[in-house]
């Protein structure tokens, strides 16, 4: 592919960088990155992903806008309200930048549909608001092989990671299973400080174009954790498990399933 | 003795069990994991596991929200 002119002053600000120039620049159009929730992390992980001319973004959330997210969700407003949240980052997406081809997937991602719109794509993000739904990606990015950039957020606390399976450890390495229903609580019980997304999710952007144009070190291996309190980043070591049920020698998972609702919704 | 608790040096009681220091901090052991010197302790082993002078622990909140 070649740049047009609109495309190099567009872009010109990457293209100057020795990490990224054209042929990086040329690697973030090329791409294919599936986004999980179009929630607080989504939006600035898309919006930063579409800026930066990631070429195909697609954004898997069956929700629609609500009043409550507008004080977080950056990529929806007033006007899209009661819109599918994957239709209304689509259109503040494509309008930021035409140049990506932006997917709106209103689906719930579950064990049925969930390697099938993976399949196609170079890195997953999740961002999504419940621990089934986080076990079960990363589960399936385990068995695809898929680059997975996760990250999370409660009160005032974020967390990220970059599992990269068959090189390093996965997310049940660490959580080898889903907290007790009802111990850990939502952002919509316990509340979360509306910018701390926006935090957390520019550190997912920067992963995922580092693993896509091939420069730094990828977050694998450490669990990134940020208190917006106490303005403090702690990186903790994360073993990988041998005996991790889906990544281990042995893995005792062998196809995906879906964690009830209820047993630990959040 | 002393132990490193996420990255800060504390004074425990000689002997006390991970199930202990967490009781200790108030905190629900199924809401976190614990390493205790870059090993995942298993939640089935935190009556056990004595901690040791100088061990470094990090306890990492289950964090699921987006």
């Amino acid at each position: 592919m070649e740049f047009t002119e609109e495309q190099l002053k567009r872009y010109s600000r990457h293209i100057i960088l020795p990490e990224v120039g054209g042929k990086g620049q040329k690697k973030i159009s090329e791409a294919k990155v599936l986004l999980v929730g179009a929630g607080g992390l989504g939006c600035p992980v898309g919006y930063y992903l579409a800026a930066a001319g990631v070429g195909t973004i697609a954004i898997v959330d069956n929700d629609k806008v609500e009043l409550s997210n507008l004080q977080r969700q950056i990529a929806h407003s007033v006007k899209t309200l009661d819109m599918h949240k994957a239709d209304s980052a689509k259109q503040t997406f494509e309008a930021l930048n035409p140049d990506v081809n932006v997917i709106a997937v209103k689906e719930r991602l579950h064990s049925k549909n969930i390697l099938a719109l993976f399949k196609d794509y170079d890195i997953i993000v999740d961002g999504t608001d419940n621990f089934p739904t986080r076990y079960l990606i990363n589960d399936a990015c385990v068995m695809l092989k898929k680059p997975l950039v996760s990250g999370a957020i409660l009160r005032f606390e974020g967390q990220v990671t970059t599992i990269l399976p068959g090189d390093g450890p996965c997310y049940r390495c660490l959580f080898e299973e889903p907290p007790p229903a009802g111990l850990v609580p939502s952002c919509q019980e316990a509340g979360v400080l509306g910018v701390l997304p926006g935090v957390i999710g520019a550190l997912q952007a920067t992963e995922v174009l580092k693993l896509i144009i091939g420069k730094g070190k990828p977050l694998k291996g450490n669990l990134l954790i940020y208190d917006a309190l106490g303005v403090n980043f702690r990186k903790v070591k994360i073993p990988k498990n041998e005996d991790c049920p889906i990544c281990g020698k042995n893995p005792s998972i062998k196809e995906l399933t879906d964690l009830s609702e209820e047993y630990c919704s959040i | 003795m002393k132990v490193v608790i996420n990255g800060d040096t504390s004074e425990v009681e000689e002997g006390l069990t991970v199930a202990g220091l967490l009781e200790t901090l108030k905190i629900a052991p199924g809401r976190v994991a614990v390493e205790v010197n870059l090993q995942i302790v298993k939640k089935c082993d935190y009556e056990n596991h004595a901690l040791n002078d100088m061990d470094t622990v990090e306890i990492v909140n289950f964090v699921g929200g987006g």
